[in-house]
């Protein structure tokens, strides 16, 4: 069996957001960059499991991006995972990012495709369902547990207050979340091997750009907390139904 | 040239987000001049001509019940056909969990750019753009669309329900749908709770509350308000908690008009996830707590004492004994 697990990066989560060039321009300096962790603690890691189980699996990580990208794709080759490949382009489109993934998938012939439930950065939520589409393959999307017995897929995914489980034939594309795997760290083995497995460099496939960022816009400052007494609760609930009228 | 709405539903009735979706599609239609239909798909305990007055006048259905459950591949091929049928340029989702599903899928289908978490009306004064929540919640973008047809895919709880007049004319689908790949074996809904995603109240606890024993009171408040409750990552990485209810950056971010943190830090991860929730209320012992200062009221005092002055207060307020 193969699976391709899908890889990007995105500032740590304690990253100051500001911007610059006029607003247009995500302010990277001085920035930690880490594996997207829904990428990294869940659809890594179940991928890996899947390994574990079955021996003669193959897990290939793609990543769309340039070659700041090597040390996260590194990293994550440290968790786990057999080589890499990394499509030499930077777009922050899904549509592109979509193609060049689809066009690797297609080379490839993966039984399954892991993403992560979206970049905490951009925030689409959207590579997993679109690499799908290219492919023709069934999607699972915000998928919280992953099964598989033979090529048949069981997938729980989050639903508006609950849950849905779903049977699927592979090849099959799922966005993972919360609850498909747990967290691992990198043990010193694991970031010593990922040194020498292979990490291959290719070249965008002809893709369109359909979208793009025209600038960028923090939230307005709040005003400042009103703070009510603590043995004055009432005043509280008063505030809120009388002056900031949220029920 | 129209605007073509995807009616999300579960257990025959309409989702909520939905309902916003249909709105905010009739403002672009009056935007672009344009008409704004709705499509759904499967079964309903609704009369659907009456969504005729969120300003929609035509709504395309496929009453299948087969169409009931979801199939991400089946939906999109039904949508994509129907906007091509129809002419739609704009297609809206709400960028809910079913919306996550089908929206990129159409979007391919179509070769239409897309914007999912959209947070207010396109800007057609110079192309089309549109501004989205990015940096999970901590800035917004604005993107511009440059394809002939576009799908956005709204945010729930960022755009109000507007109710009108009128009535919508149902037509019947004409595209057959294919064959489902993806079989749903079993599906569970939280009866008798507000989802947390369309909820416009929220009451959430963090780790100050302790243990799983004391999340009475905040079942309590959250009932008294009719409010959805929800928890802080490591509320419910100990099990405290379901993880549907984890919100923040790497849990579901969620805008509410009202949302209370009680025993919560406010580190910043957590922040993310809620920061765009309309008035913030703050309940922890700490005045030096981070929370406070994204906060629009406070309480720096024990949640214990806090939280049953608070549910009392409610009640009297509404009448409730
Ligand atoms: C990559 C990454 C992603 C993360 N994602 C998330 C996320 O999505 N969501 C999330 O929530 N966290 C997330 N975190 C964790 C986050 O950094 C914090 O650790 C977490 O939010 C703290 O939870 P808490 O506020 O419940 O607990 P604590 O930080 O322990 O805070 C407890 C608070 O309760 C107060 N308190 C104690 N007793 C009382 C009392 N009797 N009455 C009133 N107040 C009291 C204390 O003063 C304190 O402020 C993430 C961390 C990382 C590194
Ligand atoms: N540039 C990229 N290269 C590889 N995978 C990506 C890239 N961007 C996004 N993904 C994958 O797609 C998922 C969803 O991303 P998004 O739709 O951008 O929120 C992520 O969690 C990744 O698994």
């Amino acid at each position: 069996m193969k699976i391709l697990v899908c890889i990007s990066k995105t500032p740590d989560t304690t990253a100051k957001i500001a911007f610059t060039q006029n607003n247009t321009k995500f302010a990277s300096d001085g920035v930690q960059w880490i594996i997207n962790p829904y990428d990294e603690w869940y659809a890594l890691v179940r991928a890996i499991e899947l390994k574990e189980k079955d021996p003669s699996t193959a897990v290939h990580l793609i990543t769309v991006g340039g070659a700041d990208m090597e040390p996260i794709i590194r990293k994550a080759l440290a968790i786990g995972g057999d080589e890499a490949i990394r499509v030499n382009a930077e777009s922050h489109d899904p549509f592109y990012i979509a193609s060049q993934i689809a066009a690797i998938a297609r080379q490839g012939t993966y039984d399954l495709i892991f993403t992560g439930k979206e970049t905490i950065d951009y925030n689409g939520s959207a590579i997993g369902g679109m690499v799908a589409e290219l492919l023709d393959l069934p999607y699972i999307s915000l998928a919280t547990k992953f099964d598989l017995n033979g090529t048949t897929a069981t997938v729980i995914r989050e639903t508006e207050g609950g849950e849905e489980t779903d049977e699927a034939s592979l090849p099959l594309v799922v966005s993972c979340q919360k609850g498909v795997a747990e967290q691992r760290i990198p043990n010193m083995k694991g970031i010593m091997g990922a040194r020498t497995k292979p990490l291959k460099v290719v070249e965008p496939a002809a893709a369109e750009t359909l979208t793009s960022i025209v600038s960028f816009e923090l939230p307005p400052a709040k005003a400042g907390v009103q703070l009510v007494a603590a043995d004055n609760p009432a005043e509280l609930i008063r505030l809120l139904h009388e002056e900031a009228r949220v029920f | 040239m129209s605007v073509l709405i995807f009616i999300d539903h579960s257990e025959g009735q309409i989702k909520k987000a939905s309902l916003e979706a249909l709105s905010y599609g009739a403002a672009v239609a009056a935007q672009l001049g344009t008409t704004a239909e709705g499509i759904i798909l499967g079964t309903v305990n609704t009369d659907l001509a009456t969504l005729g007055k969120y300003g929609i006048k035509k709504i395309h259905q496929a009453a299948d019940k087969a169409l009931d459950a979801l199939d991400a591949q089946v939906y999109a091929k039904l949508i994509a056909d129907t906007a091509t049928q129809s002419g739609a340029t704009v297609l809206v989702f709400s960028n809910n969990f079913n919306g996550k599903a089908v929206a990129p899928r159409v979007a391919v289908r179509l070769k239409a750019g897309l914007v999912t978490g959209a947070v207010a009306l396109p800007d057609t004064s110079n192309g089309f753009v549109v501004k989205k929540n990015v940096f999970s919640g901590k800035a917004f973008g604005h993107i511009g669309l440059t394809s002939p047809v576009k799908v956005i895919s709204l945010n729930p709880n960022s755009y109000a329900i507007k109710e009108g007049e009128g009535a919508a004319e149902i037509v019947t689908l004409s595209v057959t749908p294919p064959a489902a790949k993806v079989k749903v074996t079993a599906a569970t809904q939280a009866t008798g709770e507000v989802p947390l995603t369309e909820a416009e109240l929220v009451v959430s606890g963090g780790r100050g509350l302790k243990g799983p024993e004391n999340w009475g009171m905040i079942e309590e408040l959250a009932k008294v308000l009719g409010a959805a409750t929800a928890c802080s990552r490591p509320v419910a990485d100990a099990h405290w908690r379901p993880h549907h209810e984890h919100v923040g950056q790497t849990g579901i971010a969620i805008a509410p008009n009202l949302y209370i943190a009680i025993g919560i830090s406010g580190a910043i991860q957590h922040l993310a996830g809620v920061n765009r929730s309309k008035v913030i209320v703050v309940i922890n012992k700490d005045p030096e707590a981070p929370f406070f200062k994204a906060a629009d009221y406070g309480i720096v005092g024990d949640a214990f004492e806090v939280v049953p002055k608070m549910i009392e207060a409610v009640k009297k307020l509404k009448g409730i004994a």
